[in-house]
């Protein structure tokens, strides 16, 4: 199928093309590899002044001396990275269902109101959150879930762009895919799960990776109060910010917190890349 | 947009209702009551129970901690709120002090729509290009591709990669290539200077570019249906530009259409960088953006509502920018 599809290539823009790609992936690729340089150096070399962006005598004693750092934490960390499963595992899991399941009724259904609701998902995407920040805080308040997890969990089910991105892919999808299994008698929760989900698992996967990214940088530290209730990326920001004392564990933190949305990221890409390479849903 | 479908079409989607739906239509006289009955809008609400029961969930909450708490800071953009005392009601005020009484806010407007005007579009293609490049590419190669190219999105360390090419002493990688070239006989001020200050942003800005239209184009590439590649082959596509705007565009105008809001929500938002790179405030006011200046007053100056106001401003500024962008996007591949 990949060698069929690559009709309409000449020689010379492929040539042209991939030069561009080596000339701008060397500079995209910057931060990635200042951040694998600067946890493996050496104390004096993260020192060093005019800094240098590559290692010259590599040692994890950055990653020792963070693992020292959390073994003494007053909460110990194995409860952090709880948090931290839970937190971000229910936002990202429950967001993509909630907002897939309102996609899929907004794109595929015909109802009063439609129009509206879906116009006010794209303009709430375009208010700024800093102003909302102090009304949503009152609200949390009001509802009694502050310092717990659904302080953190709820808000992120209902984010605009999960449920655009959604609907966008699922408009695409033809009615005959779902008319039919009508027919048979499917329910609409099953049309949606066997039926719809599958073939747009592109979309969820990406929109996975957004809200993987949204939830797991999220410190919790406006709405959790308890320390137990508090995510791995906050222990770790603490410890970052132990100054000059703990700069070498700070670089291994960086690593850590880039490290793990990069293999969530890499997991989900890859199944993005592959599930469709066989498909022929369209009409 | 299927949305757009006449009236008739506009009624159900369940096959029992547009059938008899229908039905109504051709026997009109009799038909008549029945027909006046399904439209009416309590009968289709009840109709349609299912679809308000599936998106139920979403929408309480969108309700709950979207459409609240917006409607709650635009009532308080028409009052004094310092965060301590209730909210006081001064009608305009914040409005007209904004546009009347504020100069730094119509500096920081213009610089928003000057960064807006270049980045936005700029960025938008550059997702689109490179999107559609990698898929050139067979799929192991696809997926780490992606990475790098996403990787400043992922890495949240932007600030620190730029801060070494922009430093402003000879050791900063720009001033030092480019006193080594002898382009410069001295070191510039880059985030110091009000002269640079707006165009370095822009670079790094354009730099960070490929996040969530990029990887959504990606998602959207894959799912369009490779067998219209070989129609268009037999049609006469000669090249793969032509290829691209015949074939692939259109095919995934969805994707276009969501990469467009994205790209309006994150280019009128700029921020961040301003105030890492340049502080806030900037020098002369010169990385000053709508937004930076809305987070001095919400969160330095502890003035909610002028920074209400500013956040209503800019919300109708983007409102209006949308409406231009999606009706552009609708004539791509005719």
């Amino acid at each position: 199928m990949a060698r069929q599809r690559k009709i309409n290539r000449s020689v010379a823009g492929n040539g042209i093309l991939f030069t561009i790609m080596i000339i701008c992936g060397i500079f995209m690729s910057l931060p990635l590899v200042m951040i694998v340089n600067n946890s493996l150096k050496p104390l004096d070399e993260i020192f060093q002044y005019p800094p240098a962006i590559f290692v010259k005598n590599p040692t994890m004693n950055n990653f020792t001396d963070l693992f020292n750092v959390m073994s003494d934490s007053w909460v110990p960390f194995s409860r952090y990275i709880m948090n931290t499963i839970i937190i971000t595992g229910l936002g990202t899991f429950g967001h993509v269902i909630v907002a897939s399941l309102a996609a899929y009724v907004l794109s595929k259904h015909k109802f009063p109101g439609q129009k509206i609701l879906f116009n006010m998902v794209i303009l709430s995407m375009m208010f700024s959150w800093t102003v909302t920040q102090i009304p949503n805080y009152m609200i949390i308040s009001w509802l009694h879930i502050n310092n717990t997890y659904l302080a953190l969990i709820l808000p992120a089910w209902q984010y605009g762009m999960g449920l655009y991105l959604m609907k966008q892919f699922m408009e695409q999808l033809p009615m005959s895919l779902m008319e039919s299994a009508r027919l048979d008698g499917a329910s609409e929760y099953r049309i949606f799960w066997s039926i719809v989900m599958p073939n747009v698992k592109p979309a969820w996967l990406t929109l996975a990776i957004f809200q993987f990214q949204q939830m797991w940088g999220n410190t919790g530290s406006m709405f959790l109060r308890d320390e137990q209730l508090k995510p791995l990326q906050f222990a770790l920001q603490q410890i970052a910010a132990g100054g000059t004392a703990r700069a070498g564990a700070s670089a291994a933190v960086t690593f850590i917190i880039a490290a793990v949305p990069i293999i969530f990221f890499l997991t989900c890409q890859s199944n993005v890349l592959e599930t469709m390479t066989t498909s022929g849903i369209k009409e | 947009m299927s949305r757009n479908k006449s009236d008739s079409d506009n009624r159900d989607m369940n096959n029992d209702n547009n059938k008899a739906g229908s039905a109504a239509s051709l026997y009109s006289l009799a038909g008549y009551t029945i027909a006046r009955k399904q439209r009416s809008l309590f009968y289709r609400i009840k109709k349609n129970k299912i679809s308000y029961i599936m998106m139920s969930p979403y929408f309480i909450l969108f309700f709950l901690f979207t459409v609240l708490p917006v409607v709650m800071s635009i009532g308080l953009s028409f009052t004094y709120f310092n965060m301590l005392e209730a909210p006081t009601f001064n009608g305009w005020a914040n409005y007209t002090k904004l546009f009347l009484n504020d100069d730094i806010f119509i500096v920081s407007l213009k610089n928003t729509l000057i960064f807006a005007v270049v980045t936005g579009p700029i960025s938008y293609l550059l997702c689109l290009l490179f999107a559609w490049i990698i898929n050139e590419f067979r799929p192991k190669v696809r997926a780490f591709l992606t990475l790098i190219f996403y990787a400043p999105s992922i890495c949240g360390n932007a600030y620190m990669v730029w801060s070494l090419i922009l430093s402003s002493d000879r050791y900063g990688y720009l001033n030092g290539i480019l006193m080594n070239l002898g382009f410069i006989d001295e070191q510039k001020l880059w985030m110091q200077d009000a002269d640079y200050i707006l165009p370095c942003l822009i670079v790094v800005q354009l730099w960070l570019s490929l996040g969530t239209g990029f990887l959504s184009f990606i998602a959207g590439l894959q799912t369009v249906d490779k067998t219209l590649y070989e129609a268009a082959a037999i049609d006469g596509v000669k090249n793969r530009w032509q290829e691209l705007w015949f074939v692939t565009l259109p095919a995934m105008k969805p994707q276009l259409m969501f990469g467009a809001v994205m790209q309006i929500t994150q280019s009128f938002a700029v921020a961040d960088i301003s105030i890492q790179l340049a502080g806030n405030p900037s020098v002369n006011y010169a990385g000053a953006t709508v937004v930076t200046h809305l987070l001095d007053y919400g969160s330095t100056r502890f003035d909610m509502g002028y920074a209400s106001a500013i956040a209503t401003v800019l919300f109708l500024l983007m409102v209006g920018t949308n409406k231009l962008v999606q009706r552009l996007l609708r004539r791509v591949g005719e």
